[in-house]
């Protein structure tokens, strides 16, 4: 009986999670044309409902009664399970992001590589795809895109590494309790480039532009989901902005504090006292999420091999010297973050 | 010297930044789009869209069926068949445009002696059939009908560079 309550209850709380996740993927969607329309000194969609607010709805409609076209010479079981593969993980990561003090799912204390396992398992989603279409096209996306995503993998991977030096932990909650302090003891501040590195290697982790060569439209027309049609793209789709979504909310708990205030140790902090901790983490997020997009506004595609030159030249030589940085600063006792 | 400086440049993204602060004051400036079924955007009396044939004052029909538009006409859209009336002037029997081959390059209206088939300012048209772009005499002949004051207002106004 208390396990099936368990059950009951843990299936409540992914409800509870998913289904705001889904419709904040929609509506990131909308605000990305809009975003990206303003910056073009454009307005963006604004016909269907009141300034064009029920057009995600419109694009899921459209989507949902398109046919799904199987090539006649790709392996059917394939082609349709990829999509799956690839969103999966990207909603099952969310099982140990902290949400506020103690709103967590499942608040295992190896997190930090679970969602490193987890965001890893989505490229064989995408190679699966491409594989299965049996096109051209499709198979250069899957293998640039491949490639990028285990590039970055590395780099991203130092960065949390940095992290989980400082932090002492591989708990996410515990990760977020170790910044709490004031905004400068946020992790930002003391592993600014690992900071950096990790938001552009979660940009190449998505295959967000300007390093979108898996999908370049302009060149292999649409990459690994080329022959993909309807419902099964629209799952791709979902599957690229919940990961989005999953990469911000990823950098605010590792670098900007999670759920913690940001007027923390200052005069305003009993001021906002009742804010709940929830309203800063999605804040936060929704900051990364618009650096993104702003990001894809104003930057043209990388050429291939200056992904890869940025990817192994660059960004693993930084984190490796700053975790050594790190590593010297936390046995010095360094203050105010590693005392 | 200025390769060090470079390289700390590149290596703070500052032109990065640069292209950020960009995009970034463009985010709120006015927009410019045009609301297209609400808003238009202003017409020159010289717009080339969708053809009519006129009449005189009198309600004769301008066209003296010299074939000329029918000559000059590079995408072989217009087709005519003349016959010598009653009175003895020469009319067409058949003047048909085809606005699928059309590509509305205004020479038809240059080469007409008598200005009797011209292009209107009016361009938000449609068929839903097989063959309701296909033009007839009739058809042409209506709608010239229907916008003779604004064709003779647009011709009267461009007369001094004619």
């Amino acid at each position: 009986m208390d396990t099936l309550i368990y059950l009951i209850l843990t299936l409540l709380k992914i409800v509870v999670i998913l289904v705001p996740l889904l419709l904040s993927v929609a509506y990131l969607t909308y605000l990305e044309r809009k975003v990206i329309g303003y910056m073009q000194v454009r307005i963006g969609p604004n016909r269907v409902g009141p300034r064009g607010w029920l057009q995600p709805i419109a694009d899921f409609v459209k989507l949902a009664f398109k046919e799904i076209i199987i090539p006649t010479k790709a392996n059917r079981f394939l082609f349709v399970i990829a999509p799956m593969l690839v969103l999966a993980p990207a909603l099952a990561a969310w099982a140990v992001i902290p949400f506020a003090d103690g709103w967590v799912l499942a608040n295992i204390d190896a997190g930090l590589l679970y969602i490193l396992a987890m965001t890893s398992v989505g490229v064989y989603g995408v190679l699966i795809a491409g594989w299965a279409s049996n096109s051209k096209y499709a198979l250069l996306g899957t293998l640039r895109s491949a490639a990028q995503i285990i590039s970055y993998e590395i780099a991203m991977g130092f960065a949390l590494v940095g992290v989980l030096m400082a932090a002492g932990s591989l708990n996410l909650s515990a990760i977020v309790s170790a910044q709490s302090g004031s905004l400068l003891t946020w992790y930002w501040l003391p592993l600014l480039p690992l900071f950096m590195v990790y938001l552009i290697s979660g940009i190449a982790e998505t295959n967000r532009a300007p390093f979108d060569v898996a999908e370049g439209e302009s060149e292999i027309v649409a990459g690994f989901h080329v022959e993909y049609s309807g419902l099964l793209f629209a799952i791709f789709f979902l599957a690229e902005y919940a990961n989005m979504i999953l990469i911000a909310a990823l950098t605010v708990i590792m670098f900007l504090g999670g759920w913690l205030s940001p007027f923390q140790g200052t005069f305003l902090e009993a001021a906002f006292a009742w804010v709940p901790g929830i309203f800063w983490f999605l804040l936060k997020i929704s900051v990364i999420l618009f650096s993104f997009l702003w990001l894809r506004a104003t930057f043209p595609r990388y050429r291939y091999d200056q992904i890869m030159r940025l990817g192994w030249k660059v960004f693993i030589p930084i984190t490796l010297v700053w975790i050594v940085v790190i590593g010297i600063a936390i046995l010095a006792k360094l203050p105010p973050w590693f005392n | 010297m200025k390769a060090i400086k470079d390289y700390i440049q590149r290596l703070f993204l500052w032109e990065m930044f640069k292209g950020l602060n960009i995009t970034g004051r463009y985010l709120f400036k006015k927009k410019i789009t045009v609301q297209y079924p609400e808003e238009k955007t202003p017409q020159s009396h010289r717009f080339r869209g969708h053809h009519a044939l006129r009449r005189y004052p009198n309600g004769e029909e301008r066209c003296i069926a010299c074939k000329l538009c029918e000559a000059v006409c590079p995408a072989l859209a217009i087709t005519i068949e003349a016959e010598q009336r009653a009175d003895g002037t020469r009319r067409t029997t058949r003047y048909d445009i085809d606005l699928t081959k059309c590509i509305f390059c205004g020479y038809c209206e240059e080469s007409c002696p008598v200005d009797s088939i011209v292009e209107t300012r009016h361009f938000e048209y449609h068929g839903e059939q097989h063959g309701d772009l296909i033009m007839t005499k009739e058809k042409l002949l209506a709608l010239g009908d229907k916008l003779e004051p604004q064709l003779a207002a647009d011709r009267a106004y461009d007369a001094k560079y004619r």
